[in-house]
C-alpha cells in the first residue's frame, strides 16, 4: 500500500518536473539569461585569467600616469583615477558580488526553510513565535537595519556583509515557505502518509519539503539579484565593503565624484551590475511562470 | 470586525515594542563613546563626562533606558540629542523635504503606473504590452543609486533640465528628478499589478454583458473596468507610501536633499544615538500604522480575510 502510494506520487512529481523543464526550454529568454549568468559565473571563477586575455590581469597593477583614460585597445574599459584597469576591476567585482549574492541567499534560504517549515507544519506556539519574529524584522525598512548593524561591526569583509544581508532577508522567504508548507500539509497525500504511520521527519523530508520548494525556488533566484543590489547600495553609501575589497559598489561610489569628466567610470560597473541583476530577476520571473501550473499553457 | 481589529492592534503593539527595542539595542551598543566624541580633540574632564553620562542616563541598564524612552514617547518626547537639541524639532525641520519627495514619487507611480497597466492590460500579448513589460523589468533591475547618478549626469549636468542637487529651486523643479528615480521601482510593480487586474476584469461576465448591450468601449473602460481593476493596486500603493517615506536615504544623499533620510544617515555616522532611534521609531510607526490600516480596510471590504 505504502509502496504503491509513494510510486504514484513520484510519478506525478517527475511528470511535473518534465513539463516545467519543457516550458523553460521553449523560452528563448530563459536561454539568454542562462548564458549571461553562465558567462558571469566563468568571469567570477577566473577573473584574472579572463581579464588578462583582454587587457591587464591584475586589478591592482596601476599606473598613475594613465589616470582616467577613456577606453582604448590596451584598456578596453579605460582606466580609473588611480590608473588601474577598469575591466580587471569590473571582473574581480563580479566575483565579490556573486559570492555575496550566493552566500547570503544560501544562508537566508537555510534559515527560512527551517523556521518556515516548522511554523507551517507544526503550527501552534512555534508558528506564533516565528510569525511574530518575522513581523518584527519586516517591521522596519531593510536599509535602515542593515546600515545600523554594519556600522557597529568592526570588520566589514565580504562574509560579514553577506551575513548581515542574510539576517535581514530571511523573514520574507520564511513567510513564503510557511504558507507554501501550510498548503501542502493540507493535501491528501500528506494525510495519507501520516495515516499509514510515517514519522513527521520522514513526511517532511519526502513529501512536504520537496512539494513546497517550487514557489520558493523562483523567489530565491530573484533574491540573489536583490542581495547583489543591496550590497552595492550599502557599499555605495559607505557602510558596506571597504578598500582593498574590489566591488562594483566601491567603483560606482568613486565614479560619482568624477562622472562629470569621466562617465566611463560609471558606465561599466553600472552596466555589469544592472545586467547581472536583470538576468537573475528575469530568470526568477520565468521560473515562476513555469512552476505555476495556472500559467502553463 | 472588532475582534479582528483588536487582534491586529495587539499584534502591532508587540511588533512595535520588538522593533524599537531591537533598534535601541543596536544603536546604543555601537562601539565608540558619544560623550567622549563631544570633546573633539581635547578630552573632557572626568567630572564633566560623569555629569553628562548621568544627564543622559547612560549608566543605567539598557532595558531601563529603553523603558524611559518608551515612557517619553507617550508624552510626545522623542529624546534629546547629545548636543542638547530636541530630536522632534530636528525631525520637524526635515520632514517637509522627505514628505514632498515621497508624495511626488507616489503621484508619479499612481498616474504613470496605473496608466501603463491599463494600456497594457487592454490588449494583452500585443506589441505595446510586451514593450511595457520588458521596460518595467529592465527598470526594476537598475539599482536606485545607479539610476540616480545616471539621471543626475544626463538630465542635470548634460541637458541642464533639472538642478543637479539641493532644494533651493523649490517644488517641482528640484524634486522631480529624484522623485522619478525612486518612483521607478514602485511604478513597475503598480503597472504589472494593474495589467493583471485589467486582464481579469476584461474577462469577467459583467464586462461581456456591457459589450453585449452595446455600451461604447470608452465608457466600459472608463466607468467600469478602471474602477473594478484598481482595488488590488490600492493595497500595494498604500504599503508603498511607507516604503517611499522610509527609503529615501540613498536618493537624498545623491541629490543632497536635506530630508529625514540624511538626518538618519548622519546620525548613524556621528553616533548620534537619540536621533537614530527617534527617526527609526518614526519610520516604523508610519510603516506599521499603514499596514494595519490597509489590513483593516481590506477586511472590511472582504470579510473572508478575518478568518485567515
Amino acid at each position: 500500500m505504502t509502496e504503491q502510494f509513494v510510486d504514484q506520487r513520484e510519478l506525478t512529481g517527475a511528470d511535473a518536473n518534465r513539463s516545467v523543464w519543457a516550458s523553460l526550454r521553449s523560452r528563448p529568454l530563459f536561454w539568454i539569461c542562462a548564458v549571461a549568468l553562465g558567462l558571469l559565473a566563468v568571469i567570477a571563477i577566473m577573473p584574472g585569467t579572463l581579464a588578462g586575455l583582454l587587457s591587464t590581469s591584475d586589478p591592482r597593477a596601476c599606473e598613475l600616469s594613465l589616470s582616467v583614460k577613456p577606453p582604448s585597445a590596451a584598456h578596453p574599459f579605460g582606466t580609473d583615477i588611480q590608473g588601474c584597469d577598469i575591466l580587471a576591476n569590473v571582473f574581480y567585482g563580479a566575483r565579490t558580488s556573486l559570492l555575496i549574492g550566493f552566500v547570503a541567499t544560501a544562508l537566508c534560504a537555510i534559515v527560512a526553510l527551517v523556521l518556515g517549515t516548522s511554523a507551517g507544519y507544526y503550527g501552534g506556539l512555534a508558528d506564533r513565535i516565528i510569525s511574530r519574529l518575522t513581523d518584527v524584522f519586516l517591521g522596519f525598512p531593510f536599509l535602515l537595519g542593515a546600515i545600523v548593524v554594519l556600522n557597529s561591526v568592526a570588520t566589514r569583509s565580504a562574509l560579514i556583509v553577506a551575513l548581515v544581508l542574510a539576517l535581514f532577508t530571511w523573514p520574507t522567504l520564511a513567510r513564503l515557505v510557511r504558507s507554501s508548507v501550510r498548503s501542502v500539509r493540507e493535501s491528501e497525500f500528506v494525510h495519507a502518509a501520516s495515516a499509514v504511520g510515517m514519522t513527521d521527519g520522514r513526511i517532511l523530508r519526502e513529501h512536504v519539503v520537496p512539494n513546497s520548494l517550487g514557489p520558493v525556488l523562483a523567489i530565491v533566484t530573484t533574491m540573489v539579484g536583490n542581495v547583489i543590489v543591496a550590497e552595492s547600495t550599502l557599499t555605495f553609501l559607505g557602510v558596506g565593503l571597504r578598500t582593498p575589497s574590489i566591488s562594483w559598489g566601491l567603483q560606482l561610489a568613486t565614479a560619482q565624484s568624477y562622472f562629470q569628466t569621466a562617465p566611463h567610470l560609471l558606465l561599466y560597473p553600472g552596466l555589469f551590475l544592472t545586467l547581472t541583476v536583470l538576468s537573475l530577476i528575469t530568470l526568477g520571473d520565468i521560473l515562476r511562470d513555469a512552476l505555476d501550473p495556472k500559467g502553463r499553457k | 470586525m472588532i475582534r479582528y481589529a483588536s487582534r491586529r492592534i495587539l499584534e502591532l503593539a508587540i511588533v512595535f515594542v520588538g522593533v524599537t527595542f531591537l533598534i535601541y539595542l543596536m544603536v546604543f551598543s555601537l562601539p565608540g563613546d558619544p560623550i567622549a566624541a563631544l570633546g573633539g580633540n581635547r578630552p573632557l574632564p572626568d567630572n564633566v563626562v560623569a555629569q553628562l553620562r548621568d544627564q543622559y542616563n547612560l549608566n543605567d541598564p539598557i532595558w531601563l533606558q529603553y523603558l524611559r524612552y518608551i515612557g517619553g514617547l507617550f508624552t510626545g518626547d522623542l529624546g534629546t540629542t547629545f548636543d542638547g537639541a530636541s530630536v522632534s524639532s530636528r525631525m520637524a525641520a526635515r520632514w517637509p523635504v522627505t514628505i514632498t519627495l515621497a508624495l511626488t514619487a507616489w503621484g508619479i507611480e499612481i498616474i504613470i503606473g496605473i496608466g501603463l497597466g491599463l494600456i497594457a492590460g487592454l490588449r494583452p500579448g500585443g506589441a505595446v504590452d510586451r514593450t511595457i513589460l520588458t521596460a518595467t523589468i529592465i527598470a526594476t533591475s537598475i539599482p536606485v543609486f545607479v539610476l540616480g547618478v545616471a539621471a543626475q549626469l544626463l538630465f542635470g549636468l548634460q541637458l541642464g533640465w533639472f538642478p543637479v542637487a539641493g532644494v533651493s529651486d523649490g517644488w517641482p523643479t528640484a524634486y522631480l528628478l529624484p522623485a522619478v528615480v525612486i518612483a521607478v521601482f514602485g511604478l513597475a510593480a503598480v503597472s504589472r499589478l494593474m495589467r493583471g487586474s485589467v486582464v481579469d476584469t476584461m474577462r469577467s461576465d459583467f464586462v461581456r454583458t456591457l459589450v453585449a448591450k452595446g455600451m461604447p468601449n470608452s465608457s466600459i473602460v472608463g466607468l467600469h473596468v478602471l474602477r473594478n481593476s484598481v482595488a488590488p493596486v490600492l493595497t500595494f500603493l498604500a504599503i508603498d507610501l511607507g516604503f517611499l517615506l522610509g527609503g529615501t536615504v540613498v536618493i537624498e544623499g545623491i541629490f543632497n536633499l536635506p530630508g529625514i533620510g540624511q538626518l538618519l544617515f548622519d546620525g548613524i555616522r556621528t553616533h548620534e544615538g537619540p536621533t537614530v532611534v527617534g527617526v527609526g521609531t518614526a519610520l516604523i510607526v508610519i510603516f506599521l500604522v499603514i499596514s494595519v490600516v490597509v489590513d483593516l480596510i481590506n477586511s472590511a471590504l472582504d470579510p473572508r480575510i478575518r478568518h485567515d
